[in-house]
């Protein structure tokens, strides 16, 4: 046996193959959002196609939702967005498929929720019309991001034709430092390879870096493949995963736990296992990193200079308002945020309120923070999180996306410079003119609070 | 139903930088309704326009030479970043029939096929070397002097117009076998 769990789930999923080059794989779950999942609710149901498996279809609400606590069913944060609220709200219901709406208790981001309600679990084909869909291989799913019109094939088929990609192991060797996070080793990695590094690639992250990571932090490491153009990313499944999975809402149940969990056991690559490409990466090596520019590739050390700007990065540092060889740990900022499929899980808004604690935000900076969903809204509400966060200045919003890239509405100011634990820095991602710094919850909150990049331990 | 794609002549502009994501394609702000249509007057819009709908004369889409273009070409991991369709619906709209670049966005690239539209990977030289008037043979897999290579199912998809779901659908005995099947195995996914 020389498989990859990657080969494995393949073939437990291949229907067959297909003239040519592509396997017809079988899709178990498949999930979607008011912003890409809309249309294709809408389009099946035009061409009057019903999808095959509708109790293992998701609907959530949550790219262009209002963030404000005292959001209404319908309000959006996007001028006029409130028809794909109320349209995919019908849709939904006339496609009979499980609808998780805007008020409801447990709502979020689909990547936050699917782990959360077990709706993901190990060697199950996932699909959403949404890139960081690949943060679900975290818990040894296959899952992947796709377009809507695919996510209408994968409805109404129960199958997508899908070519198999090549395959990269990426061994993370050794341990991460004290204070060193998943969202840095991700940043690490991106800036390593650069933005197109696993162009196409099913990436399985593995090594005893990996082995130590939560779950939740595997959600994270998983999240950001996308940044560097994967295909998607896995992870070997252990006892971790099946812990964070009992007991859940759609999790096996009780009477099929221990096939399930035997099932999960036989998922993991072989040792003599052939990768298509296989890089290691020095986990002591690790440092907490920031963004300088506009890809998330342009990352650095926060000890480090901003490079100098050249031909290769002039249009990324000029909108960055950066001529390069300025501290990084010294930069200004006017808005700090924490949120998005990337790091608003508890144990985010736990790290962050551990800087927080005590502090106030500085003088002149808009800080915001929105939970990843309203169940961990309201589990940070009973551990005392959201008073630390409000206590230090700290906006505290609802569960949704739209912080994360510009929605419409109201956003930072233009030319603001915004330390975010979101997963895209573009131009104008976080509004027109908006530049963003990408890096973990603590180094955000430590940032809020000094008024500049900063370490957790800059705090004083 | 796309239309099929054969032989094809078209003007290409040139927009050579890397890494031009979908929110670049089309921001979020220009996805105003739930629908495939209504989107080409979004496409490049935080380049396009100065500001409101000023039209920018510097961006290459508003230049006399390429207004009429309908073949794109680019650099490194074009259409990367969120999976928004709509960057390949206002793509289409607007009139393109073909995206030449060094790399693809994988999610982009899938789309591109699904909606009618040719994605071609080049190296940067070959692609400076094209000129502005472009001639594409799917069949022969040639842009200009320039051999490219395409996945067969993409090839098969975009020569025939094929819609997938359609394809699919007729192998449901397979998929029945594989649903049946598995529900045994994995009794508590069902």
């Amino acid at each position: 046996m020389n498989q990859t769990l990657f080969d494995k789930l393949w073939d437990a999923h291949r229907v067959k193959s297909l003239d040519g080059d592509e396997d017809l794989i079988a899709i178990d779950r498949v999930f979607l959002h008011e912003r890409t999942g809309s249309v294709a609710l809408m389009s099946l149901l035009e061409a009057g196609r019903t999808p095959r498996h509708p109790e293992h279809v998701f609907c959530t609400m949550d790219h262009i939702v209002s963030t404000d606590a005292g959001r209404g069913a319908d309000s959006s944060r996007t001028p006029d967005g409130g028809v794909f609220i109320t349209a995919t709200r019908e849709a939904a219901k006339q496609a009979g498929i499980n609808l998780i709406d805007v008020l409801d208790a447990e709502q979020g981001i689909v990547h936050v929720i699917s782990p959360e309600l077990g709706i993901v679990q190990p060697g199950l084909a996932l699909v959403c019309p949404d890139s960081h869909t690949c943060s679900q291989g975290a818990l040894g799913a296959l899952a992947w991001g796709i377009g809507s019109t695919d996510a209408e094939h994968a409805i109404v088929t129960g199958c997508l034709r899908v070519k198999k990609p090549p395959q990269m192991r990426i061994q993370i060797d050794g341990k991460l430092s004290a204070g060193v996070t998943a969202k840095d080793l991700a940043l690490h990695i991106i800036k390593t390879f650069g933005a197109a590094g696993a162009r196409r690639c099913a990436v399985e992250y593995c090594g005893e870096a990996v082995n130590a990571l939560s779950v939740e932090e595997r959600l994270t490491l998983c999240n950001m493949a996308v940044e560097f153009a994967a295909f998607t990313a896995i992870i070997a499944s252990d006892d971790k995963t099946a812990d964070y999975l009992k007991g859940k809402r759609f999790s096996p149940s009780e009477a099929h736990w221990g096939a399930a969990t035997d099932y999960w056991k036989n998922l993991q690559s072989d040792a003599d296992a052939n990768y298509d490409f296989v890089h290691h990466i020095d986990a002591t090596a690790v440092r907490p990193t920031v963004t300088w520019g506009t890809s998330p590739a342009q990352a650095a050390a926060m000890t480090d200079a901003v490079p100098i700007l050249d031909d290769d990065n002039e249009k990324a540092l000029n909108y960055m308002g950066l001529s390069g060889g300025e501290r990084i740990s010294a930069l200004k900022i006017d808005g700090a945020f924490i949120g998005s499929c990337t790091n608003a899980r508890l144990s985010d808004l736990r790290a962050a309120a551990t800087v927080l604690k005590g502090q106030k935000v500085a003088d002149g900076v808009t800080a915001i923070c929105v939970p990843g969903s309203m169940s961990v809204r309201r589990a940070a509400e009973a551990e005392g999180i959201d008073r630390i966060f409000k206590d230090a200045g700290f906006v505290w919003g609802a569960a949704g996306c739209a912080f994360c890239f510009y929605a419409g509405g109201d956003t930072f100011a233009r030319g603001s410079r915004v330390i975010s634990s979101t997963n895209r820095n573009f131009e104008g991602r976080q509004g027109p003119d908006v530049r963003t710094h990408l890096a973990s919850p603590a180094v955000v909150a430590a940032s809020a609070v000094m008024g500049t990049i900063c370490a957790p331990e800059d705090v004083s | 139903m796309n239309a099929p794609f054969l032989k094809y002549t078209g003007i290409a502009a040139p927009l050579m930088v890397d890494n031009i994501d979908t929110d670049q394609i089309i921001p979020s702000r220009e996805m105003k309704s739930v629908s495939k249509t209504g989107l080409s007057g979004g496409l490049f819009a935080g380049q396009r326009y100065v500001s409101g709908r000023t039209v920018n004369p510097d961006f290459v889409l508003n230049k006399a030479e390429f207004k009429d273009a309908t073949i794109l070409l680019s650099g490194k991991n074009f259409g990367c970043g969120s999976s928004r369709e709509h960057a390949v619906w206002a793509l289409k709209e607007y009139g393109f029939r073909a995206i030449i670049a060094e790399s693809f966005g994988e999610i982009f690239y899938n789309n591109c096929v699904r909606n009618g539209i040719l994605p071609i990977q080049l190296s940067n030289d070959q692609i400076t070397k094209l000129g502005r008037d472009v001639t594409i043979d799917l069949s022969s897999q040639t842009v200009g002097n320039f051999h490219f290579d395409i996945p067969e199912g993409d090839k098969a998809m975009l020569i025939g117009g094929l819609d997938p779901i359609a394809m699919t659908l007729s192998h449901k005995a397979d998929i029945d076998q594989h649903f049946a099947r598995d529900s045994q195995q994995r009794p508590w996914l069902y």
